[in-house]
């Protein structure tokens, strides 16, 4: 793990217009397990190094030869995002070591319903799970609650459509937006409240197992609500975003 | 490997000789945690220390603050990359709470925390002037997103290692790994010779 591998930029896909999906050909790869994340290192010619980590969008795999997807929002303050999302061009080489990560993990294996809430860009391993569960022609219920700025920042909208058309129920989605809605949306623009968490999750009767990535405080407060909801602490994941 | 990216230039943050391989400099104290963040009431909390003849040596919160208290600032590095430097705590010396303690026969230590997330360390990162108990931030008591009332803070380690709701430290003669240990993060983490992973 140690290791850093020599990885290609294989495809590249415009997720938004601030984000941006690399799919990365990465030699001598192990594969992943979903939820887990990579750390991505870019070289300059002088030598100068920097990396950072970035969660895995593809689903599981073990396969050395699948391709291994990223999805990179650029960040304000950012050293290496803005380089991935608008530097970087399909056949470009980059080094990747890991995966990394065990806890935030979802395996098919699990047998209890997963709810699944993602703030922004903290979608993105959650999509992993969705794509795992979708592959596995998994029966038991995954719910997303997305919580997203407007409909032009959601990623992977048309697969996320796809996967719950065709999970024969299994797979359900709820989308909240934050500041600009679709004409028509029934849910007005706002932050996710507690009676909304408890309306568009999986109540503790299921008892689910409950992952949440995003920003930190929005991870704060809704791990919080569901501990308070009776969830068990042990089945609230987290993973977390950004400053207090 | 001789790779580079024409295009790359990065961001060239003037080289800061305290700023450990692979780091860059924050300032906002991110928080990263794995579950909810449990809420101990003052008075409810407690510390143990258990040696590794089964003694126990235990603090509440009152115990715990007549203790001497040392005022310290030291340079934070996590695993994800991020230092932040010269941060303020107050705490109480591991050493001062493992005085009398025979720790001879125990160069292993657990530490143990409300929520159930472990981390284990050496005596040797332990002892010697380098590790608290803190529960006071920048002037104020430690906010529960970053361990409060009370955690293990060892800085010369990546913080994973200063384990957040901290409630026992159990010695021990043999070796165990703890949570993000057992998930293929480093044993020992030293963040200076960029020791993340196992």
């Amino acid at each position: 793990m140690v290791d850093w591998h020599m990885a290609r930029v294989a495809e590249i896909h415009e997720e938004t217009a601030t984000a941006r999906s690399l799919r990365l050909k990465i030699d001598e790869w192990p594969g992943q397990l979903s939820g887990q994340h990579i750390d991505i290192r870019v070289t300059a010619p002088d030598g100068y190094q920097a990396s950072r980590e970035y969660s895995i969008a593809s689903g599981a795999s073990t396969s050395p030869d699948a391709l291994v997807e990223v999805s990179v929002e650029e960040l304000p303050d950012g050293e290496l995002s803005p380089y991935l999302v608008r530097g970087v061009e399909v056949g470009d080489m980059l080094e990747v070591r890991g995966p990394v990560g065990g806890y935030f993990v979802w395996r098919p294996e699990q047998p209890e319903p997963v709810q699944l809430i993602a703030g922004g860009s903290g979608v993105v391993p959650l999509m992993s799970m969705l794509r795992t569960h979708a592959a596995a022609g998994h029966p038991t219920p995954m719910r997303l609650l997305y919580s997203v700025r407007a409909p032009q920042f959601v990623f992977y909208m048309d697969e996320l459509m796809q996967l719950a058309q065709q999970s024969n129920d299994s797979v359900m989605l709820d989308y909240a937006y934050t500041r600009e809605a679709p004409e028509g949306w029934a849910r007005s623009v706002g932050r996710l409240t507690r009676d909304e968490v408890v309306e568009l999750t999986l109540p503790p009767s299921q008892n689910p197992i409950t992952y949440i990535c995003g920003p930190n405080s929005f991870v704060e407060n809704i791990a919080m609500w569901l501990v308070e909801l009776g969830h068990p602490a042990e089945r609230v994941r987290t993973e977390r975003f950004g400053g207090a | 490997m001789g790779i580079f990216s024409p295009g790359f230039v990065g961001r060239r943050r003037d080289a800061n000789p305290l700023l450990p391989p692979g780091q860059y400099e924050v300032s906002n104290f991110p928080v990263l945690s794995a579950g909810p963040t449990p809420k101990i009431k003052l008075e409810d909390w407690a510390f143990s220390i258990r040696a590794g003849n089964g003694d126990l040596k235990a603090w509440n919160w009152e115990t715990l603050m007549a203790q001497p208290i040392e005022q310290f600032t030291v340079d934070l590095h996590c695993v994800t990359r991020w230092s932040q430097f010269g941060m303020g705590w107050r705490g109480v010396s591991l050493d001062v709470l493992l005085d009398g303690v025979d720790t001879s026969t125990t160069p292993y230590a657990m530490a143990g925390c409300y929520g159930g997330y472990t981390t284990n360390v050496r005596m040797s990162d332990l002892l010697g002037g380098k590790a608290w108990v803190a529960f006071e931030f920048d002037g104020k008591p430690l906010a529960p997103e970053h361990g409060g009332p009370a955690r293990l803070l060892i800085p010369h380690l990546y913080l994973w290692k200063s384990a957040k709701w901290l409630n026992s430290l159990t010695l021990m003669d043999h070796h165990e790994l703890g949570f993000w240990e057992m998930y293929g993060y480093n044993d020992i983490g030293d963040p200076w010779k960029e020791e993340r992973y196992s």
